[in-house]
């Protein structure tokens, strides 16, 4: 049987990847330029026996997914820049708690209100350092409206897998463009669910480690009754003050991601086999970099493309090692050096980083790169 | 025989926080009460609540317990009703709490008439962070803001919550403590969002700076000031000057939020 194709915008391909997942609750506020996310959910969910609800500000939606995350359900909230501002305070709830949920962020202008319909990258350090105290990140930056839609099912996977928040981010130009999508067939993508409880009811503890970095989280009305709070807490969910007690949950939050990067960061290289140049770059910006990759190989040059889809945790191992191989590297961003930043903090100065950075609501075309790319050869 | 609250207390979770001669615990007790006259299920009983003093009861208490962020208790509990609508749920937490930085929550809840009891704890001050005054400190009282004398003028929780949309507002005291659990009786077994407040006191924080003596006294001024729903219709505005009303003051049958998305689940099935 052929497969099911269609010409979709990338917010409407997050909220399909979001249903094909298993979401079953949306709560949002509405915000440009990621509110299709909100209307296409408010349409299909009520289809499955799902819910949606439009809360009275993006701090309530926030609140409202991890509230019906607790009784079991997989859910998904969406916003951008000023919003992801609001919803920092309970992304750290939701980390502390550690309760699943994913939060679809389209990247526009900012800080502030900003360029509302511009396209923009300038949310990533948010996405690891938005909220307050020590946590795990978890952020996937994709770059079509087909990978947008699979990496919402990831963001899900990973969210239910880890007991964490993840952030999708995908700047505004591919939550907006419209792409051909070939939807996978069910069964095709895998689709993580919750481990339950292996313990009775009155051997259960919330975060009980003898399961593990990550202990299974049982559901608000069923057998088992628990206590959640933003408190820092024992293995019971009772808040604790006790040193020890702390120290180790907060090591344990921040590894359960730090320790399985290799299972949760994505990337994609592109003719960096024989690459001089090595360029990396995510989400639209990639796009750009791959057509200048191609106009500088038909040229002689030998450029490459490292593309990052797993933003957090950073692929530091990878571009690390790529480093050592290249003479220089260039980090075109819709932002003024935030990934730059990152990459050549863990390079140990291996080569040269030349940065493109763009933050007028324009996008980073080829040309740009290819200039770059000819400069420093 | 005796009232067994333990049945409902988390075993080693006591003693609570709260000083002596808060009335915190009064309410607490009221609650599981309440909770034991309708014979509601444990297991199918989350209690939320935000933060503060007020806000640290859900931990004592045997149910599916969440104890939120500041001023988001209606939120989260939103998503929980939502989620799974057969849930009882029930939010406590303090005045500032929920009518200042969860001011928006709370007036949204009353608006959706979401099926859900939200008892609020009024002892008119920040007792955790130690007396700052709240939207619910009198006009000219002492906190620790405001050592001149307060200057903001004060919410009335009961009428902010009935102009909002709740459609089952009772009032009730510390002092009062048999009346407690029978307003929540009636609140929980009303469909829609019902707002239990009760007046509170707060000894440490509260009572001190404003010339209280003692506890006995903040419960007596309770007592006085307290004036049943029906000896009220009977007063005129002048005998009631001062005086605050007690008991169910609103009590209306309006489409319950749950309800309606069922209706909304049906007509996208068609």
């Amino acid at each position: 049987m052929a497969k099911k194709v269609a010409f979709l915008q990338g917010n409407e391909a997050a909220a399909q990847g979001a249903l094909y997942a298993g979401c079953t609750f949306f709560g949002g506020y509405p915000i440009t330029p990621s509110t299709e996310v909100a209307e296409v959910l408010s349409n299909e969910l009520p289809k499955i026996g799902g819910k949606f609800i439009q809360m009275e500000d993006e701090i309530g939606a926030m609140a409202s997914v991890i509230g019906a995350s607790l009784t079991g359900a997989k859910v998904l909230t969406a916003t951008s820049g000023p919003g992801l501002s609001l919803k920092q305070e309970l992304i750290g709830y939701a980390c502390i708690a550690e309760t699943p949920c994913v939060i679809v962020n389209v990247m526009r202008g900012g800080p502030s209100t900003g360029m509302p319909t511009g396209p923009s990258q300038s949310d990533v350090m948010s996405a690891k350092w938005g909220t307050h105290g020590d946590h795990p990140a978890i952020c996937l930056v994709p770059a079509s409206v087909q990978e947008l839609f699979e990496e919402t099912v990831r963001a899900f996977n990973l969210a239910e897998k880890y007991r964490t928040p993840v952030m999708v981010m995908p700047d505004e130009i591919v939550a907006h463009m419209r792409e051909r999508i070939v939807f996978p067939e069910p069964g095709e993508l895998e689709v993580i669910n919750r481990t339950a409880p292996s313990v009775p009811p009155e051997q259960y503890k919330p975060y009980d480690t003898s399961f593990g970095d990550v202990p299974p989280l049982a559901a608000f009305g069923t057998n088992y009754r628990f206590h959640v709070t933003g408190l820092n807490k024992g293995q019971d969910g009772f808040p604790t003050t006790k040193a020890a007690w702390v120290q180790a949950e907060e090591e344990r939050q921040v590894r359960k991601v730090e320790a399985n990067v290799d299972d949760i960061v994505q990337f994609e290289e592109y003719l960096l086999d024989d690459a001089e140049v090595a360029i990396v770059a995510f989400g639209s910006t990639s796009r750009s970099a791959r057509f200048a990759v191609n106009e500088a190989r038909k040229e002689g040059i030998k450029a490459g493309l490292f593309r990052i889809k797993t933003f957090w945790p950073f692929p530091e191992k990878q571009i690390n090692a790529l480093a050592g191989k290249v003479k220089a590297i260039i980090t075109p961003e819709m932002n003024l050096g935030m990934c730059t930043g990152v990459v050549k903090g863990c390079i140990d100065g291996k080569a040269p980083v030349h940065g493109i950075f763009r933050v007028d609501g324009e996008p980073i075309n080829p040309g740009q790169i290819l200039e770059k790319i000819k400069e420093v050869k | 025989m005796a009232f067994d609250y333990d049945k409902y207390i988390r075993p080693g979770k006591l003693p609570h926080i709260w000083c002596p001669g808060c009335g915190h615990g009064i309410v607490m007790k009221g609650l599981i009460r309440a909770i034991d006259t309708l014979g509601l299920d444990k297991n199918n009983t989350a209690i939320v609540s935000g933060i503060g003093c007020a806000s640290r009861l859900p931990g004592y208490l045997d149910c599916c317990t969440l104890h939120t962020a500041h001023g988001r208790a209606a939120a989260f509990a939103t998503g929980v009703k939502m989620a799974k609508p057969e849930m009882n749920v029930i939010l406590c937490g303090g005045d500032g709490d929920g009518t200042a930085i969860g001011g928006n929550h709370f007036i949204h809840a009353c608006r959706r008439n979401i099926d859900m009891t939200y008892i609020i704890m009024n002892n008119n001050i920040y007792g955790m962070t130690g007396g700052q005054f709240s939207p619910c400190t009198p006009t000219g009282a002492k906190a620790s803001t405001t050592p001149y004398g307060n200057p903001d003028p004060s919410f009335d929780v009961a009428q902010l919550a009935i102009g909002a949309g709740a459609t089952f507002v009772a009032r009730g005291t510390a002092y009062h403590a048999t009346q407690i659990d029978k307003l929540i009786v009636e609140a929980i077994q009303h469909k829609g969002f019902s707002v239990v407040e009760i007046l509170d006191d707060c000894p440490t924080t509260y009572g001190r700076r404003n010339k209280f003596k003692s506890v006995i006294e903040m419960m007596n001024r309770l007592k006085d000031v307290a004036v049943p729903v029906k000896a009220a219709e009977k007063m005129t505005a002048e005998q009631l000057q001062g005086k605050i009303i007690t008991g169910v003051l609103h009590k209306v049958e309006k489409p319950e939020y749950t309800t309606e998305y069922a209706k909304v689940i049906e007509r996208a099935q068609k």
